[in-house]
């Protein structure tokens, strides 16, 4: 369906544009019959719009709110496969653990994105940002966390002097039994 | 890289448990078994006219066996046990060998044609003493001669059908020796011939039904008689007296004595002392004076005559009835690269009845033996073949002019071995011929599919198998990528170094010790000389083989190097000094040849290679070079440092005093040392440190001086359940070999030896006898460091603020503890190897031979002192096996699978390039190599791995992918046209 809409796109000849833009100003080649006044109209609509666009807000709010918050179940659902996953290095638990891991990071780096049709002057996205951070970050950390009780992380200085070879040794000796 | 170790690891080991072992297709894939029988001691030919035509032979490995005459294969063999030493060898009854081993004692019958045993008999014996062996040749087969066999001081008469003492007659007699039992053809009066204080001959005649003495002689000589021998004729022998310049013939016919002497100076002029030889000619003797062979018939009153003589290189074999009274003898003797073989009659020496000459290699050396047996020609005339041994063991057999075949059974006594690599393959060298075209290969890869698949056909499978032992071109004469391919070296008690391919075994070359100051050196042991891998890669490597003239240990040594590709001699020097340690030290010069420290007798080191860059490079390490010897005899180990040059006593400027800096002394009375061993010099360590279960750090204590000594009462040095509990205890030492510091001690109260062990990284397994339990066990000891244990802080060895990778010195006294746990093991050991690897990262297994001559391999994994009865979820987890009191034996993990290698001696392991294979050579009588992977071969495809089926796959899925796109473009364009 979607390869036949990018072909009606761009094969397009000519248009008949139905929509009317009488209500842009700027377009409007034609005078205004007598009588007729878009002041009185256009503060109507202003006070209309403004309620409008209150709601619009509080509602864009709600909105970024639950955004912000979804990571939360997501956190949850994490935890709850890792528990399952248990705590032996396998196909599946590493696979849990670096969709954990990955999810949050890809998260952290769209996280303008994913904020970008609340974007208003009158909306506050601040705090909801916050704790879409906060809370990838913690599923971030989850994630970590599960990785290191896979013992997959240099933590423990067994992992830092396993790779070392053992000393030389200053003194060279031998020796032994008599040929005979 | 540690991190992805220990991803990996994990999976494998999940993979690897227990299930050691191979499929029936796989035998014989990666290893190989060659048998020997050592160098042949007598040997009586069984050559009638219906039936397989073979020789008996024994040998100087106490192996008794028949060999089949036309090629030289082995019908049927025995090996017989290490203190079982086979003295004659005889066919009695026309159907069974008779043997006669263990000093006389013990009197065996072997069933001729397929070598069961049919009887053995238990010989009463009292004292050491000469055994001799008389299978009486009997032409009627119904009638039952008996065998007559004195040893131990009782002559015995044996039944040949089923081995019954029928009598047995004491000479135990205070100073009587008896020298030779005759008997002769038909008669029924056996004569004893004996020395009493080899001064009075004493001659018995003896009933051979009944044993009883009939008559008893003796007559003192006074001059005294030196014990050599050589009896000519059934009434006559010929002995030298004390001063060996005047031969004595005894007649002793009809029981009256009577001597003749004849001093040799008479025979021969300015002669000095003589040497009877030991082959029986009929009225006839060979004598060696001034290294000539003298041949002297003895006449019939007993008058002594020189017929011939001859040079002294010059092998005779006993003589054999050609004719109805006429004797003949074959001799070999030298000249140049050809060795002429002349079979004589002994009555007319001018006689020469065959006269061959036949190109001998030159690395055979001269001939020792000769065996001669003749057959009916077809034209009625006799024909001859003489069975020749070397002086490097072989043996051949020579007939019409030729070498019929040849046994190189110097490798039956191999006594050192290495490792060395092949030549690198270079554009000049073709490898098309093993490489197959295309389709050939793609064919060999259906098969292989087919077989995998179960759908191969009988003859397919026979197919598939010849591909596989033919496949990966596993015999080429280059080195291969993964390092399966190398030369194994060994040294041999004849003084002969063997290049074996790994491949298949066969012998790439062999080369003779030689020495300019003495006419044989004896090989003692074999060094790594150059290993060029770094510089001078042009030079070839190289190894040092150390011989000495003579087998006392202050007789003057020999070094000879020898190049690893062409198998010749680089040079060869009479050192001039004696050898009783070589000490390889951890530096090489410039053309990566290693230092080599020789000790001598009076404590003098000596350094090799003589060059001012070696004493420069010595002398740099001079304060730091240590070495010790372990006196068995005494109880005592001592440490030496190097002093000074010894530039006072001698000239030489490559030789160095020693002084004394630490003893141990074990008490004689309570202690005797049975055993002790180091590290291998070349073992490679990966890490340091040891990981438990909860992240827990172990430093391990890894040393190369370190000395695992073993000692046992006195009283408990001898057999197994010769002592009692209370009496024996056996201790074990971990002893620094720098400071003489004994850093564990281990007392095993009613155990006793013999200790077998062996020592790698920083454990230390050995094998004994517990008294107490009627059981073998088997104790690991790991020793860890304790000094270093605080290294446990994460940020520092991040940040590398740490001095683990700091040399380490052994004045610095680390605090050391160990862990150790015993168990049962249920088999007797000859000997104990580890595997060994490139890098040291795989896990190791225990080789061991057991004594039923087969190599068991036991994961390191069931020695671990932390196993537990029940070890926790984690501990499983990371493979730590439950406790059981006793190891287990599990069938299929021998390695050597249905073979056994005779006479088991000795396991050497080397590393293939490939870290998770490492090479197995075991050798005693018989030799047998393979390669082992005791992780499994994690880090390379199997030969089995189906390359077609991955390639058919793969062209599959690519022709499905263009078909699919081919499909969706058809439908998306039909889509359009919609």
């Amino acid at each position: 369906m979607d390869k036949g809409k990018a072909v009606m796109g761009t094969g397009r000849r000519w248009a008949v544009e139905f929509s009317d833009q009488s209500t842009v100003p700027s377009s409007r080649d034609i005078l205004d019959p007598p009588g007729f006044s878009r002041a009185s109209q256009e503060q109507d609509d202003s006070a209309n719009s403004r309620q409008k666009k209150d709601a619009e807000a509080n509602w864009k709010l709600q909105k970024a709110w639950e955004v912000a918050q979804s990571p939360f179940k997501t956190l949850m659902m994490m935890g709850f496969m890792m528990w399952m996953a248990g705590n032996t290095v396998h196909l599946f638990s590493i696979g849990i653990t670096f969709s954990a891991l990955w999810q949050p990071i890809s998260a952290l780096q769209s996280v303008g994105k994913i904020f970008e049709p609340f974007k208003d002057n009158k909306v506050e996205l601040l705090m909801p940002k916050l704790v879409f951070l906060a809370l990838n970050l913690g599923g971030l950390a989850l994630g970590v966390w599960k990785l290191n009780t896979l013992g997959l992380l240099p933590t423990h200085a067994s992992d830092w002097v396993s790779s070392l070879p053992p000393p030389q040794e200053v003194e060279h000796s031998g020796g032994g039994f008599v040929f005979h | 890289m540690a991190i992805r170790v220990f991803l990996l690891l994990p999976v494998f080991l999940s993979s690897a448990i227990v299930s050691f072992s191979l499929y029936e297709d796989q035998a014989g894939l990666a290893d190989w078994h060659q048998r020997y029988i050592g160098k042949v001691k007598h040997a009586v030919f069984h050559t009638q006219k219906t039936g397989r035509k073979r020789v008996i032979v024994s040998t100087e490995e106490n192996v008794v066996a028949s060999l089949d005459l036309r090629h030289g294969e082995i019908f049927w063999r025995h090996v017989l046990g290490t203190k079982d030493a086979i003295d004659g060898v005889g066919i009695a009854l026309g159907k069974y060998v008779i043997t006669l081993s263990s000093e006389g004692s013990t009197l065996r019958a072997w069933n001729l044609p397929d070598g069961q045993m049919v009887w053995e008999t238990a010989l009463h014996s009292a004292h050491h003493s000469k055994s001799l062996l008389s299978v009486p040749i009997n032409l009627k087969v119904d009638k039952d001669y008996p065998i007559t066999v004195f040893g131990g001081g009782y002559l015995h008469a044996v039944s040949a059908l089923d081995g019954e003492v029928l009598w047995e007659k004491d000479f135990t007699a205070e100073g009587f020796e008896v020298q030779r039992v005759l008997q002769p053809l038909g008669s029924t009066v056996i004569y004893v011939l004996g020395f009493v204080n080899l001064s009075e001959a004493v001659v018995y005649q003896i009933d051979s039904k009944s044993g009883e003495v009939l008559a008893q002689k003796s007559m003192a000589f006074p001059g005294g008689f030196s014990g050599e021998i050589s009896s000519v004729s059934s009434d006559k022998v010929v002995v030298l007296d004390s001063t060996k310049s005047i031969l004595v013939t005894i007649g002793f016919l009809d029981g009256d004595i009577s001597f003749q002497k004849t001093p040799i100076s008479d025979l021969v002029e300015d002669s000095g002392n003589a040497e009877i030889l030991s082959p029986l000619l009929s009225n006839m003797l060979a004598v060696k004076v001034n290294k000539r062979t003298v041949f002297v018939k003895v006449g019939g009153e007993g008058k002594l005559e020189v017929v011939d003589s001859l040079s002294d290189e010059t092998a005779m074999s006993d003589s054999l009835a050609v004719a109805d009274d006429q004797e003949a003898f074959a001799s070999v003797h030298h000249e140049g690269s050809k060795i002429h073989l002349m079979v004589k009659l002994v009555n007319e020496l001018d006689n020469v009845l065959l006269r061959e000459t036949i190109e001998m290699d030159q690395h055979r050396g001269r001939v020792h033996k000769v065996f001669m047996n003749n057959y009916i020609r077809t034209d009625r005339s006799n024909g001859f073949r003489a069975l020749i041994v070397m002086e490097d063991h072989s043996l051949l057999l020579l007939q019409q002019g030729a070498i019929v075949w040849s046994r190189e059974e110097g490798l039956a006594s191999v006594t050192d071995v290495t490792t060395a690599e092949l030549p690198v393959e270079k554009d000049g060298v073709s490898v098309a011929k093993v490489e197959h075209t295309l389709f050939e290969w793609l064919k060999g890869h259906v098969l292989k599919l087919k077989g995998s698949l179960l759908l191969a056909s009988p003859e397919d499978v026979v197919a598939i198998q010849e591909l596989r032992v033919k496949s990966s071109g596993k015999n080429k004469l280059t080195r291969d990528h993964n390092g399966f391919r190398k030369l194994i070296l060994a040294l041999t008690r004849g003084g002969k170094l063997f290049a074996l391919h790994t491949g298949d075994g066969r012998i790439v070359w062999s080369m003779l010790l030689k020495s300019q100051a003495c006419e044989r050196p004896n090989g003692i042991s074999l060094y790594q000389w150059q290993v060029p891998h770094h510089h001078a890669m042009d030079k070839n490597p190289s190894v040092l083989v150390v011989g000495r003239c003579g087998s006392d240990s202050s007789a003057p040594g020999v070094l000879s190097f020898v190049d690893v590709y062409t198998g010749k001699e680089i040079t060869s020097s009479d050192i001039g000094h004696s050898v009783v340690q070589v000490l390889p030290l951890p530096f090489t010069d410039s053309t990566e040849q290693r230092l080599h420290l020789i000790a001598d007798t009076v404590g003098h080191v000596h350094l090799y290679p003589k060059t001012s860059e070696a004493l420069s490079i010595f002398q740099r390490e001079f304060q730091n070079i240590y070495w010790y010897t372990v006196e068995a005899d005494d109880g005592i180990i001592r440490g030496h440092v190097m002093k000074s040059s010894c530039s006072g006593e001698t000239a030489d400027e490559y030789c160095f005093t020693t002084r004394e800096l630490w003893t141990v002394v074990f008490p004689s009375e309570s202690e005797k040392i049975i055993s002790t061993l180091t590290r291998k010099s070349n073992e490679v360590v990966h890490t340091q440190a040891k990981v438990n279960t909860d992240q827990d750090l172990l430093y391990k204590y890894v040393s190369k001086n370190l000395l695992f000594v073993a000692t046992v009462s006195p009283k408990g040095a001898g057999e197994i359940g010769s002592v009692t509990p209370e009496e024996s205890s056996l201790v074990v030492y971990l002893i620094d070999t720098i400071t003489g510091r004994i850093l564990h001690r281990l007392s095993h109260q009613g155990c006793q030896g013999p200790v077998h062990a062996v020592f790698s990284e920083n454990w230390v397994v050995y094998h004994y006898f517990n008294l107490r339990a009627h059981k073998y066990e088997v104790t690991v000891v790991e020793i860890y460091d304790q000094s270093r244990a605080e290294n446990k802080n994460v940020w520092k060895l991040i940040l590398g603020k740490h001095n683990l990778t700091a040399p380490i010195t052994s004045y610095s006294r680390p605090e050391v503890f160990t862990k150790s746990q015993s168990y049962f093991f249920a088999q007797s050991v000859k000997t104990i190897a580890v595997t060994s690897t490139a890098k040291g990262i795989t896990s190791k297994q225990l080789l061991i031979g057991t004594i039923g001559d087969q190599i068991l391999a036991l994961d390191k994994r069931f020695v671990d002192p932390r196993r537990t009865l029940n070890p926790s979820q984690a501990e499983k987890e990371e493979g730590i096996i439950p406790l059981t009191d006793s190891l287990p034996i599990i069938p299929q993990s021998y390695v050597t699978h249905s073979h056994r290698v005779e006479g088991l001696r000795g396991i050497v392991t080397a590393p293939s390039k490939l870290e998770s294979t490492t090479h197995v050579f075991a050798y005693g009588v018989d030799l047998f190599y393979t390669r082992l992977a005791p992780s499994k071969t994690y880090d390379s495809l199997t030969d089995d791995f189906s390359y077609a089926l991955l390639l058919i796959t793969i062209v599959v899925l690519v022709a499905a992918i263009y078909i699919t796109w081919a499909l969706s473009e058809k439908k998306e364009l039909s889509e359009k046209w919609r």
